[in-house]
Formats: structure tokens, C-alpha cells, sequence
């Protein structure tokens, strides 16, 4: 049933010329990242042989293209998350799934699971560029992995929050701006803590750079993992129980 | 004794203060087709959404096929089939994509989604259509697909929200066979405001009128309502009403001008003759006399208006 939903959802995404467009753009502007920084690593090749110890391939390359992914997917995960519940509230056929023999939750994780084939098919794609340098180097498969997995906790997390945006929203455009402003306050939360005498505990650990980071860095702590997870657990089930509140009121 | 498809207690529901169903009660059993008539906003539409589970009612109980809708929607909802006032239809997907997809939402088998989605697109008459995307489809083919959606995995219970809106004659007259078709084998509710497709195509009928269910009876026990007549009188100069006072089975007269009647009578015993001979004595001399059939439409008015004014009074 959940699976029914989910690959509808990817299906009439790339019905669309929304989805083409979107990993049109992000393939270029990250390929371009990506040159910029092989352009680096060769110029201070020579620099870096003469260090012990040296940051490697992985370091220079993959950590600051993950970086820059993410800030990048902040922009076009609520685009992609916009639509999934309010579109199908305007027009009407959110009726159809409600009056299926369908649970509130199995609509709302297909609908996740839908939008999160999309986003891994991106994560996919940018994973690819870096293993195109094992033609003539070496990568460090730990970190390349660990990135992968921070890029894939994060895009799940955009996705639970634009979707829950989605279920409030009455508009699609709403949706996206109200999930872009929450994912880039998150995003930003952290900043504070630079300031001196002004760093906060709270702030800290609600930030999701910093979590982003510490697995991107390669450092596995439970505390990075469960907080992904429980972001994600906590947006979908605001999301459902705001699908149920649905028809208690109009 | 069999189970009812629809057992409807005591519904209400109220969008903040303005209450859109009142206290409705009804039940429908299989071979039943049920005509929801009323006005605009008389809250049809709501009513068949709570059934449906797509609204939940402040108050009152709903039973599909005798599970409770709150307790065990999931059961409840697999014997529902619904066509809202406006069909749900993904129109970036073809035809019969968009019946696979509703085939697999109500968990149907592989196997059982092929031979449903042909049958359903038999019954609809969509075959033609069957590759090209909904949206391009004209209004009456999308109305056409939310018809095959509703009843493509064979529901207990069809619901059909106005579903001729949009149809020309051809097509309505093809759903309405399709409806009767089904109706000895399903239980039917459908809602309209047109009072001729009660006529042809139902069984039962209610009528709603401001939220509140104003009559509920057979199609035949309808008709013979209807048969209530009407006498239209045209004379040269105006006769006094009293003259027809002596008359037990004239319920009332009406002036439409100064010599035009209208005198509603009882159907069991027809006054025309009395009528006449009075008037022939009176010398106000008869021009026009004849009986005037009474529509559905008329019935459907007074019934509705009379409500209104014992409101008002």
C-alpha cells in the first residue's frame, strides 16, 4: 500500500518536467563544485606531499562537495515537498486516498518514502562524481561512506519537514516557504553559538549543520544518528495527525 | 434478517457554528437505490462525505456493512466506493494508469486489477480513451473515470455524488442504465438536485433540506404524492372563491391573475367536474379548464418551502 503511493508519487514527478529540471540544475552547479575543487587539490598536490599526514583526496574533494550539496538541497527539497498533501487537497483528490482503505500513516509515509526515492536518486548521482576519482587515485571508502549517510539523514529530514509544511499549507507556495524558512532557522540556529558568552546548549545541539557535520567528518556518534532520526519520526507524525485532523474540521 | 449496507444515526455536523446536517438518521439495504435530493448547501455533500469518512461528524454513528466507521475504518472503507462532487482524478496519468493506481489502493491483486480495470472501463464506456491522459479527456470522460473508480473494486456500497453533472443526454441516459444495473446487486446512494433522475433511476428517495431530512420515502409512495393534481381555471370575469367551498376535496385556490386559477385538489377525487358546473352557474363564463400534471419539481417546492416557513413562523 505504502509502496503503491510512494512510486505513484515518483512516477508523476518525472511526468513532470519539475523533477528533470531540478537534477538538470543540481548536476551541473555540483559538477562545476566538483571541478573547482579537483582544480584546488591539484594545485596544492604538490604542497601536500611534503606534509606527513596530509589531508587527502577525501578530505579536499568529497567533504567540500557534500557541503555544498546540502546547502544546495536546502534550497530544492521544499520545492520537490511542496506539493505532495496540498496539491492534492486543492484539487480534490485527497478524497480519493481518504475514503481508500488506507491508514493516515500509510498515506503519509508513501508520500515520504515517494519524495525520498527522489532525493536518494540525487544523493545517487552526486555519490557518483567522487567515485569517478578512483580512475586515478585513492578514496577513503569509511569517509566517502559517512557522507553519503549524513547527505541521505539530512535529505530525509528536509523532506519529513516539507512534507509536514505540506499538510498545513493550503498552497503549495506556502509550503515551500514556510518549510524553507524552518529548514534554513535550523540551518542558521548554530551561528549564535560563535558569539562569545553568547553560546547556547540548547541551540546547539537543535542545530542540524552541526549534526550534518559530525557525521560527515567521519565521527559516528548515536547522538548525531538519533537526532536525524528523531527529527524525521517527529515531523511525520505532526504530518499525520494533521492528515487525521483533516476531516474534524474545515 | 439481513445487514444493512449504511446504518446512519443521529448524524450532525457543524463547521464551527453554521450547521450543515442536522439529526439525520437513514439506512440503506442491498438492491436499494437511494436518491439524496435537496437544494444547493442543504448539506448532500457533507452528508456523503462523512459516509465516506472524508469528514468526521460531531455527532452521531455510522455503520458500513456493520463495522463501525470510527473503530474499524479500514474494513468499513473496502466496501465504499465514492465519487465526490468532483471527481478525484491525477490527470497526468492515463486512464487506465489512474485505475491501477485506484485498483492497488483498495488492494486488489495483480491478476484482480487487470480483469477490474476492463471491466470497469467496459461498464464506463471508456475503452476508447483508455491510453490517453485524464486531463485531456473531456469534462463528461473525467466524470466518466471517477464513475469507473468508484465502482471498479466492486463495493458493497456505491456513492455517488451528482454523478450525471457534465454528461450530455447520451451519457446520462448510459449511467443511469449503469446505475440500475448496479443497483440490483450493490446498494446505491446517489445525490442530485435534478428531480427527473430520482424519477428514473432510484428506488428510494430523501430529500434534505437545510441540513435537516425532510422526507424519506419509495419512489412509488413519491409518485403517488405527486399525484396531488392541479386544475388550471381561466374565466372571463372573476369568481368568488366561496362558491367552491362547498367542494370537500379542493385543499386551496390560487389566483395567477384576475381570472386565472390554480385549484389543488386531492388525486383520489377529481373536482373538475363540480368546478365546471359551478362555474357554468355562476355565468362568469368558462373559458379554459384543464387538470394540470404535478412534477416532482412542484412537490420538491412546497415540501422545501414549507419547511422554510414554519422556520420563519
Amino acid at each position: 500500500m505504502i509502496f503503491s503511493i510512494a512510486s505513484r508519487e515518483l512516477r508523476t514527478l518525472f511526468l513532470s518536467p519539475l523533477a528533470w529540471s531540478i537534477l538538470a540544475v543540481l548536476q551541473f552547479i555540483l559538477a562545476y563544485l566538483f571541478l573547482t575543487q579537483i582544480e584546488t587539490f591539484t594545485s596544492f598536490q604538490a604542497q601536500l606531499a611534503t606534509i606527513d599526514n596530509a589531508p587527502g583526496i577525501t578530505d579536499i574533494i568529497v567533504l567540500p562537495l557534500f557541503g555544498n550539496a546540502s546547502i544546495i538541497l536546502l534550497l530544492v527539497t521544499p520545492l520537490l515537498t511542496m506539493r505532495l498533501v496540498s496539491e492534492e487537497r486543492r484539487n480534490k483528490t485527497l478524497s480519493l486516498l481518504l475514503s481508500a482503505p488506507l491508514s493516515g500513516t500509510e498515506i503519509i509515509l508513501g508520500k515520504f518514502f515517494g519524495i525520498l526515492g527522489m532525493l536518494m536518486l540525487i544523493v545517487a548521482l552526486i555519490s557518483l562524481m567522487p567515485i569517478s576519482l578512483i580512475v586515478g587515485g585513492e578514496l577513503d571508502w569509511g569517509k566517502f561512506a559517512c557522507n553519503i549517510l549524513a547527505l541521505s539523514l539530512l535529505v530525509a529530514a528536509f523532506a519529513s519537514i516539507g512534507l509536514y509544511m505540506s499538510c498545513i499549507a493550503s498552497h503549495p507556495t506556502i509550503a515551500a516557504i514556510c518549510s524553507f524558512g524552518l529548514l534554513l532557522l535550523l540551518w542558521i540556529l548554530d551561528w549564535t553559538a560563535g558569539i562569545k558568552g553568547q553560546e547556547s546548549e540548547v541551540f546547539h545541539y537543535l542545530s542540524i549543520l552541526k549534526h550534518f557535520q559530525n557525521i560527515q567528518s567521519g565521527l559516528l556518534n548515536t547522538v548525531d544518528i538519533s537526532y536525524f532520526l528523531l527529527f524525521i519520526g517527529t515531523f511525520l507524525i505532526l504530518s499525520i495527525r494533521r492528515l487525521e485532523n483533516d476531516r474534524l474540521q474545515k | 434478517m439481513t445487514t444493512l449496507l449504511i446504518e446512519a444515526k443521529n448524524l450532525s455536523r457543524y463547521y464551527d457554528n453554521h450547521c450543515a446536517v442536522d439529526d439525520v438518521s437513514f439506512s440503506l439495504e442491498k438492491g436499494e437505490v437511494l436518491g439524496f435530493l435537496g437544494p444547493n448547501g442543504a448539506g448532500k455533500t457533507t452528508t456523503m462525505q462523512m459516509l465516506c469518512g472524508n469528514l468526521a461528524p460531531s455527532a452521531g454513528e455510522i455503520r458500513i456493512n456493520g463495522f463501525d466507521l470510527l473503530d474499524q475504518p479500514k474494513l468499513a472503507k473496502q466496501c465504499l466506493g465514492y465519487l465526490p462532487d468532483i471527481p478525484p482524478l491525477y490527470k497526468e496519468l492515463t486512464v487506465t494508469e489512474f485505475l491501477e493506481y485506484c485498483g492497488r489502493l483498495h488492494g486488489l491483486s495483480f491478476r484482480q486489477i487487470t480483469a477490474a480495470v476492463n471491466l470497469a472501463k467496459a461498464r464506463c464506456g471508456l475503452h476508447d480513451v483508455a491510453e490517453r491522459l485524464i486531463i485531456n479527456l473531456s469534462k463528461g470522460y473525467q466524470q466518466r473515470v471517477g464513475i469507473a473508480q468508484a465502482i471498479l473494486h466492486t463495493p458493497e456500497i456505491i456513492i455517488l455524488d451528482e454523478p450525471t453533472v457534465g454528461l450530455d443526454p447520451i451519457q446520462i441516459k448510459e449511467i443511469r442504465s449503469l446505475i440500475k444495473e448496479l443497483g440490483s446487486e450493490h446498494g446505491i446512494i446517489l445525490s442530485t438536485h435534478i428531480l427527473s433522475e430520482v424519477q428514473e433511476s432510484c428506488s428510494h428517495v430523501q430529500i434534505i433540506n437545510q441540513g435537516k431530512l425532510i422526507l424519506k420515502e419509495t419512489i412509488n409512495g413519491l409518485n403517488q404524492r405527486m399525484n396531488t393534481g392541479t386544475i388550471k381555471v381561466v374565466t372571463r370575469s372573476a369568481i368568488n372563491h366561496h362558491s367552491f367551498s362547498d367542494i370537500s376535496s379542493i385543499n386551496s385556490i390560487e389566483n395567477t391573475s384576475d381570472t386565472h386559477y390554480l385549484i389543488h385538489h386531492d388525486s383520489n377525487n377529481s373536482p373538475i367536474e363540480l368546478v365546471a358546473k359551478i362555474i357554468v352557474d355562476s355565468g362568469c363564463g368558462l373559458l379554459e379548464l384543464s387538470p394540470v400534471k404535478q412534477s416532482m419539481e412542484d412537490i420538491f417546492i412546497s415540501l422545501t418551502s414549507k419547511q422554510t416557513e414554519e422556520e420563519t413562523a
